[in-house]
């Protein structure tokens, strides 16, 4: 049973609450949805703008998980014994094998001159298996002109966009581009002292570096380019089934001996130290915006509050007078406050879950590194309605206890 | 019973310092309907707010029932208006949120009566004053009547042990005067101690005591006798 201060202050509330002019209460409710927007949204965007990143360096380029050669070494040694293993593991869906070496990439040299600076950019290679690659990574959406690799495509390449210039005409001394590269131009492709001549069959757009600055090729022909005759690849990119849960399955590669050869990570333990530590900065970040519209919002219900509690004086004095007791006239401006918060938060919640959430996945904020997207993971977000509604129920609170603790016949005669 | 001693109430208004009640002996017994008339400004009023704990003296002692009220925390003076006394104002003094049923009810819930305790109560003290059939209505759809007599339900539903009325006809016409001086006529005669401030001598000749105050001081004193 609630305490009878507590009763008769939520009888007092709902009374006043139900007789509220309607503009007074939209205006409040109003405030207190921005308020949420601003505590949820603001931070969401900020962190959302490297989760994007993430999400695509996960999709695109990693896997769910990813494995790589040991530090010491050049290649997974051991690799086809591993690809065994990887075949046994119910959770894995699929895997591509990846061979990874760095070279350059030149055009126009069929018609370059002895004085002509070479129309060349260093660039990573990659050898890949066209169909398995693609079911990791669907890499052959982001091609953008020409057409994905098939199985037998000797002779031909992919080409990531952020080694054209055309895509990408950016003019830095450390960083070459290639000029004049079109689907069906010819370009020599030098990895180690091996140097053959391709075709571009297509052209890979994605904000994801390790794909648009690469250059993708068959992987039997790019084995025997690098003379890798042992079937031990570079890289291993995992696609685990959903709902599997990737580090659950490291640990399983592990436990089968899989870290004696390779280096086994979830995409989260991929991830560069400056992207975590981006998001570390951002959130805090979007959590010094928000304490700033929060202490607005705290003050416009102080105003409020203060506004409502002053013309009610009087009635307040009545209260006093009649027996109430202080304390259940605090309380009913409590709850007048909860309810405030409440309804804002709740309408806060379904604009954010129902609209925006949805809205930004379908249709991302389009960054130069990345797809921007709204980031609101639910005890974060609970979290803030807390902060929100602990902070509303002071500011109503001090303003009605400020006017409560006046004099009580001064209230009721309405004197100074 | 309530007695005071000696009671002064001084109001410091910057350097002006202006004695209200300037030592007021008085006891009224139970069953006492009591008028207190005296010009504006002569502390009738202030008189009462101290008798009814609304507000405290500067000096002297107010006792209710052998309990001095001069030492009592303002939680103890809350619990104190809200058992023993009932208040009727001028200005009827509704709650504009509340229906007339809830206004009534509202110190009966405060009391700790359950809701339907409460509500029936409170609907037995609006029928005895002609209001049964508008329980529902909010105070700006009574009349000023109906809402005195609305305020007076709220102030004996709960039968409290005095009955404060401070000018409680000034605001209405003759006929709803006489309406309400009647209630106060029956309730005293029910055995409610009524203490009621008025500027009308018609009415403040309808108690059984009448005590005009002038300049902070109890001036006279006279018992009223009625034929019944």
């Amino acid at each position: 049973m609630l305490p009878l201060s507590v009763r008769i202050g939520f009888f007092l509330a709902v009374r006043q609450i139900r007789h509220a002019s309607l503009w007074t209460t939209s205006l409040i409710i109003g405030v207190m949805v921005l308020t949420f927007l601003n505590l949820v949204v603001v931070s969401g965007i900020l962190v959302g703008l490297i989760q994007g990143s993430i999400d695509q360096f996960r999709a695109q380029s990693t896997g769910d998980l990813i494995i790589s050669n040991l530090t010491d070494k050049s290649f997974i040694e051991n690799s086809p014994n591993l690809l065994t293993l990887l075949d046994t593991i119910p959770e894995i869906d699929s895997y591509s094998a990846r061979y990874i070496e760095t070279g350059s990439v030149e055009a126009n040299y069929q018609t370059k001159r002895a004085k002509d600076k070479p129309n060349i950019a260093g660039t990573a290679v990659t050898g890949i298996d066209p169909a398995r690659e693609d079911s990791v990574t669907g890499i052959s959406q982001f091609v953008i002109k020409g057409s994905y690799l098939g199985p037998n495509d000797f002779d031909q390449v992919l080409i990531g966009s952020y080694l054209l210039k055309e895509y990408f005409p950016v003019e830095s001394p450390g960083l070459q581009v290639l000029d004049n590269v079109d689907v069906g131009s010819k370009v020599r492709i030098q990895v180690g002292g091996v140097l053959r001549e391709f075709t571009v069959k297509g052209i890979l757009k994605t904000k994801v570096d390790e794909v648009s600055r690469n250059a993708f090729l068959v992987d039997s022909q790019f084995r025997s380019m690098i003379g890798r005759t042992d079937g031990n690849v570079d890289q291993i990119a995992v696609r685990l089934k959903p709902d599997a849960d990737p580090a659950a399955v490291r640990d399983t590669l592990i436990r089968a001996g899989a870290d004696t050869y390779a280096r086994v990570q979830t995409f989260e333990d991929a991830q560069p130290k400056f992207l975590k530590d981006i998001v570390a900065t951002f959130n805090l970040l979007g959590a010094a915006f928000s304490s700033i519209g929060l202490v607005v919002a705290s003050i416009t219900i102080f105003i409020v509050i203060f506004i409502n509690a002053i013309t009610r004086r009087k009635f307040i004095g009545i209260l006093k007078g009649i027996g109430i007791h202080g304390r259940v006239i605090e309380i009913s401006y409590v709850f007048q406050s909860i309810f405030y918060a409440v309804i804002g938060s709740g309408i806060g919640l379904a604009m954010v879950y129902g609209l925006l959430v949805p809205y930004f996945a379908r249709n991302p904020i389009d960054f130069p590194f990345s797809d921007g997207i709204l980031v609101a993971p639910i005890d974060e977000t609970v979290a803030r309605i807390a902060l929100l509604v602990v902070s509303t129920v002071i500011a109503g609170y001090i303003p009605a206890w400020m006017i409560i603790r006046k004099n009580t016949l001064d209230s009721i005669l309405g004197r100074k | 019973m309530i007695v005071t001693k000696n009671l002064i109430r001084t109001f410091v208004t910057g350097d002006i310092v202006t004695q209200v009640l300037k030592g007021i002996d008085f006891e009224s017994k139970d069953g006492d309907f009591i008028a207190i008339m005296g010009r504006s400004g002569a502390g009738k009023s202030t008189f009462m707010y101290q008798l009814s704990l609304l507000d405290s003296p500067t000096d002297g002692t107010i006792t209710i029932d052998g309990v001095d009220t001069h030492t009592m925390p303002e939680s103890k003076r809350v619990e104190f208006r809200l058992t023993y006394f009932g208040y009727v104002f001028q200005d009827y003094a509704l709650l504009p949120e509340l229906t007339a049923l809830e206004n009534v009810a509202l110190p009966l819930l405060m009391q700790g009566k359950k809701r339907a305790k409460a509500y029936k109560e409170a609907t037995t003290a609006l029928e005895r004053m002609g209001l049964g059939h508008r329980p529902n209505n909010l105070p700006s759809q009574l009349s000023g009547g109906e809402q005195q007599r609305v305020s007076i339900a709220r102030a004996v539903a709960h039968k409290p042990k005095v009955l404060f009325a401070d000018e409680p006809t000034a605001n209405l016409d003759n006929e709803s005067s006489e309406a309400v001086m009647q209630i106060f006529k029956e309730l005293n005669e029910e055995g409610q101690t009524i203490i009621m401030v008025t500027h009308e001598e018609v009415y403040a000749r309808r108690a059984k005591r009448l005590i005009v105050i002038d300049d902070g001081r109890i001036k006279s004193e006279e018992k009223l006798h009625h034929k019944h």
